[in-house]
């Protein structure tokens, strides 16, 4: 059973420098019962661990048609100026526009959490649960674009992305290094993406991430924290985090101290740096919107009555309305087909993937939990080996049921399928069956053919079969390999070793 | 209402992402002198230059006719953001409506580059409040 941990209870200790060859994955988050912080540098032993504390701060961008406060169009890389009205360039000057609105002082939704898994072990036997606290989510505005021009020292602003909705989604710092955070920030972009709220596609700037990283030893109060930017992807989300983890307690060992900066992730090095960019320090100046009334959220009690209903958002009403989300499916799936919570993890995880499985496992007689394991050990293996999308794979889920059938009917051993499997790779418009005939792959239905050729193996191993029927069985092996041979690999080995056993031990 | 946040700010009830320098919190009521601290952050926010002594002596004029507003008695009475408070936000449809208008928002820009507005060149590197030369530091 898994049990909800807030946190990982992991506890660091300074590992190998970056950058000096050592891997950027630094020390992984150990179970509080073995604190693993791999090797230490010499002369740095023995020194007190230390406890990193992540916080998030995450901007989804709303996938509505038009902006919050006006009728102009989301649209992701659109010409420059296009997308905007005069309201959002702040025409004609009269109102107190050019400012982003936000909900500093109600947010629309507070004290949430959001639960996560995250795999102990890299063979993904083992998942546990993490809660992260959200603080509160609130709406605001989405800012246009710049973009400096250092050579004649100017800046060009487009403003297509200025008043976009945003939601921006504060979790509490419960999390305590990069694969938690990248872990969170995975299980919120699916919610996203199933409730179709926001696409989420980070590399889009349809979701932002910002970390607030801080160390200190357990016992003590929390160290300065630094606020880390400029992150485009999960991978580098938890990158960026390590790292920063990282250098902030090699900072503090050697004496130094942490600022409360904003840093920006370098992709390229892989490492923080300040951002020498900012405006100075940042106030920003907040003050109430008198132009708009209050948005007020309703349910099915204090609905009033006699309203349009276009104008009245009623969360009882979008709650019954909501899809099943990502925990949902993936509970679902496992006591429909049978197959493992991690298989699950997988199969949500990778886009398209559940649909591929489910319409395999629609055409074929071949049982889920064996299904399963050609999809996450064969194709999906083959898709990452390529860089493609489920939706590129060349294999389609008709041709693996089609394959998987001719296995299942035991007309083709499971080595002969893999062989064809990836004979179906190469895209060449083959069925499996043709392939199968082509390359000579069916196991042999004869079973008395099958006998002549066993009885002609015994015939010419006779130490192996002294062997095997004083009693050492494991030669069996030896002749079941031969038989393979003369078949060419198209004999069942469940079948020869029965014939074998049938004529050495009857 | 915005000249009143203003003299809210100046009392310091401004919310600073990061630490500033510690600001002087001048009486309520009498005239308050703009100090060396507050210049600095406000020539740090705004990206103005008060360089020179008509500069901040314009500034300390605007904050007098601003503080007028004190002169009423708002004792007791709950503060009020918007005359809509007792109305219900709007809800408009999902639709598109507006944009595509990119000439026509470019023809007040006084400088375009390929349909880009210019800003005006920003983030001017002051020098440190210790390296400055404002009049100031004398009085």
């Amino acid at each position: 059973m898994v049990a909800a941990v807030r946190g990982c209870g992991g506890v660091w200790r300074r590992v190998w420098q970056c950058g000096a060859g050592g891997s950027a994955s630094l020390g992984q988050c150990a179970a509080a019962s073995s604190a693993r912080g791999a090797v230490a540098p010499a002369g740095k032993s023995g020194l007190a661990p230390w406890v990193p504390v992540v916080g998030l701060e995450i901007h989804a961008q709303i996938s509505s048609n038009s902006k919050l406060f006006s009728g102009s169009q989301v649209q992701f890389a659109a010409p420059p100026n296009s997308v905007v009205s005069f309201f959002d360039a702040s025409l004609p000057g009269t109102l107190p526009a050019g400012y982003q609105i936000t909900q500093q002082r109600v947010p629309i939704a507070v004290n949430g959490t959001l639960s996560y898994s995250l795999c102990t072990d890299h063979k993904m036997s083992q998942m546990v649960t993490k809660t992260v606290r959200i603080k509160q989510i609130q709406l605001e505005q989405d800012s246009g674009k710049s973009l400096h021009d250092d050579s004649r020292s100017q800046t060009l602003v487009d403003l297509n992305r200025a008043g976009v909705g945003l939601m921006e989604v504060v979790m509490e710092p419960d999390m305590c290094c990069g694969k938690e955070a990248a872990a969170a920030v995975r299980e919120l972009q699916l919610i996203l993406q199933t409730l179709g709220s926001s696409h989420a596609v980070m590399a889009e700037g349809q979701l932002r991430v910002d970390a607030n990283v801080s160390v200190h030893h357990p016992g003590e109060p929390y160290g300065v924290r630094t606020e880390v930017k400029n992150i485009n992807s999960l991978r580098f989300l938890a990158k960026a985090v390590d790292y920063e983890i990282q250098r902030q307690i090699e900072e503090l060992e050697n004496g130094g101290t942490i600022l409360n900066e904003t840093r920006a992730f370098d992709s390229k090095l892989g490492c923080t740096v300040p951002m020498r960019d900012k405006e100075g320090k940042q106030d920003y100046r907040f003050m109430p919107e008198p132009n708009l009334p209050p948005l007020i959220l309703y349910d099915t009690k204090s609905l009033p009555a006699n309203i349009n209903h276009q104008q009245v958002v009623n969360i009882d009403r979008i709650h019954e309305r909501l899809p099943d989300l990502p925990s949902v499916k993936r509970a679902k799936l496992v006591e429909q087909y049978g197959i493992l919570p991690e298989h699950s993890f997988t199969l949500l995880n990778e886009d398209g993937l559940t649909e591929f499985f489910e319409s395999v496992v629609k055409r074929t007689q071949m049982k889920p939990k064996k299904v399963i394991g050609w999809i996450l050990n064969d194709l999906l293996s083959y898709l990452n080996q390529h860089s493609l999308t489920v939706k590129e794979s060349p294999v389609n889920s008709s041709m693996l049921a089609d394959l998987l059938n001719l296995l299942e009917k035991k007309e083709i051993s499971s080595t002969a399928a893999k062989q064809v499997l990836g004979e179906l790779w190469k895209g060449e418009g083959k069925t499996p069956l043709e392939i199968v005939k082509e390359k000579k792959l069916e196991l042999i239905q004869d079973q008395e053919a099958l006998e002549q050729i066993c009885q002609a193996v015994i015939d010419g191993q006779k130490n192996e079969v002294m062997a095997i029927k004083a009693g050492n069985h494991k030669v069996l092996n030896k002749l079941i390999g031969l038989v393979q041979r003369k078949t060419q690999g198209r004999s069942n080995p469940v079948l020869v070793k029965q014939l074998l056993e049938k004529k050495l031990l009857d | 209402m915005r000249a009143l946040s203003l003299g809210r700010w100046l009392r310091g009830a401004v919310r600073a992402r990061s630490d500033g320098p510690g600001r002087a919190r001048p009486v309520p009521g009498s005239p308050q002198k703009v100090t060396v601290d507050v210049l600095d952050h406000l020539e740090h926010l705004a990206l103005v230059d008060f360089r020179d002594s008509e500069g901040v002596e314009r500034l300390q004029k605007a904050i007098q006719f601003a503080d007028q507003l004190h002169e009423v008695n708002t004792d007791g009475v709950e503060p009020m953001d918007s005359v809509l408070e007792d109305r219900c936000l709007y809800l408009r449809e999902d639709d598109v409506t507006e944009g595509n208008c990119t000439k026509e928002l470019l023809k007040n820009a006084r400088e375009k580059v390929e349909e880009y507005f210019v800003a005006p060149p920003g983030n001017i590197p002051l020098p440190k409040l210790e390296e400055q030369e404002t009049y100031l530091q004398s009085s």
